[in-house]
């Protein structure tokens, strides 16, 4: 199999997993598109970086819960960089508290922006990928999710959706040479786990946090044409937390 | 941009659709989609490729009682006049 020209989407990307991600598959020869929803400056920043670096890259602001968006920002990356081969659905929110105080908005914009978000790109990618008999699909999920953790009801069922989301897709495509993969990572050091890590090192069996290239390496792995076998699978990222 | 949809033109890329996704047997407009071994995962991609010649979309619910590759045909170009 050889990997065909085009570029990849990476939801989410101004800053955290998600810039990592962009930095590492430019890095990879991989056209980026790097998305966000309000940080404009922290998108044009990766932007600037990847290309001061050689790469091909345009930033794209979408809110990805708004399919019309979605179809937006992939017209825009067919026009400027390519068919869409790679997916990273990375785009992610939290919004704690615990279940009985959790108001509807706060479910309902975490359910939104960290699993629908996931369907409605995903749907949008495939129907190319399917032509070109190629594609790569990987979704940013989370150790919390599979496992419980008290005051993110939303976090956790929107990750353990993303999980489900993976493996059903990964099914339904897997013969026309599309992997569908995510990656779960543990307590990275990102703005969204800022000031709830610092005390948690201790439990962490490699004991300290991750770092968002480190998240970055295992999904330039998935994307990778030797990751062609590997589909409908959760690549954990933790420093043996969840072990 | 997109191609006119007439029958000829619609019945020439729905049986090069066929033939490019692996289609089992004989194309012909009388051949059932099941004879042909065209799950529904290859309608997915068959509708793709309509869509990408003809601009015609067909969803989920249009193309489930579709049976013979002629019933494709006719849909698409009632779709598309």
């Amino acid at each position: 199999m050889t990997v065909p020209d085009g570029s990849a989407i990476v939801t989410g990307s101004a800053r955290g997993i998600g810039a990592a991600i962009a930095s590492s598959l430019a890095a990879a020869g991989w056209p980026v598109v790097v998305n966000y929803r309000g940080d404009a400056e922290g998108a044009a920043a990766v932007a600037e970086a990847i290309a001061g670096n050689g790469g091909r890259v345009v930033a794209v602001g979408a809110d990805v819960t708004e399919p019309a968006q979605v179809d937006r920002m992939f017209k825009r990356a067919e026009q400027e960089l390519g068919p869409v081969m790679v997916l990273v659905n990375n785009a992610g929110m939290r919004a704690d508290g615990l279940a009985p105080q959790l108001s509807a908005d706060d479910w309902q914009s975490v359910i939104d922006t960290n699993l629908s978000a996931a369907f409605h790109t995903t749907r949008r990618a495939l129907r190319p990928m399917l032509r070109a008999r190629f594609g790569r699909i990987v979704n940013v999920a989370s150790i919390i999710g599979p496992r419980a953790n008290a005051g993110q009801s939303n976090y956790a069922a929107s990750k353990a959706g993303l999980i489900g989301l993976t493996k059903t897709v990964a099914v339904e495509v897997a013969r026309r040479g599309i992997t569908v993969n995510a990656v779960a990572p543990g307590l990275v050091a990102t703005k969204l786990t800022e000031g709830i890590g610092d005390g948690l090192a201790e439990a962490i069996p490699a004991r300290r946090l991750g770092t968002p290239e480190e998240v970055a390496a295992c999904v330039r792995f998935l994307v990778s044409e030797e990751a062609a076998y590997v589909t409908g699978s959760v690549l954990t990222v933790d420093g043996g937390l969840s072990a | 941009m997109a191609t006119q949809v007439t029958n000829e033109a619609v019945e020439k890329v729905i049986f090069d659709g066929l033939v490019e996704i692996g289609a089992e047997g004989e194309v012909t407009r009388e051949a059932t989609l099941e004879s042909l071994d065209v799950d529904s995962l290859d309608l997915v991609e068959l509708s793709q490729i309509i869509e990408d010649e003809f601009a015609v979309e067909l969803d989920a619910d249009a193309v489930k009682d579709v049976k013979t590759v002629g019933d494709v045909i006719d849909l698409v170009v009632a779709r598309g006049a």
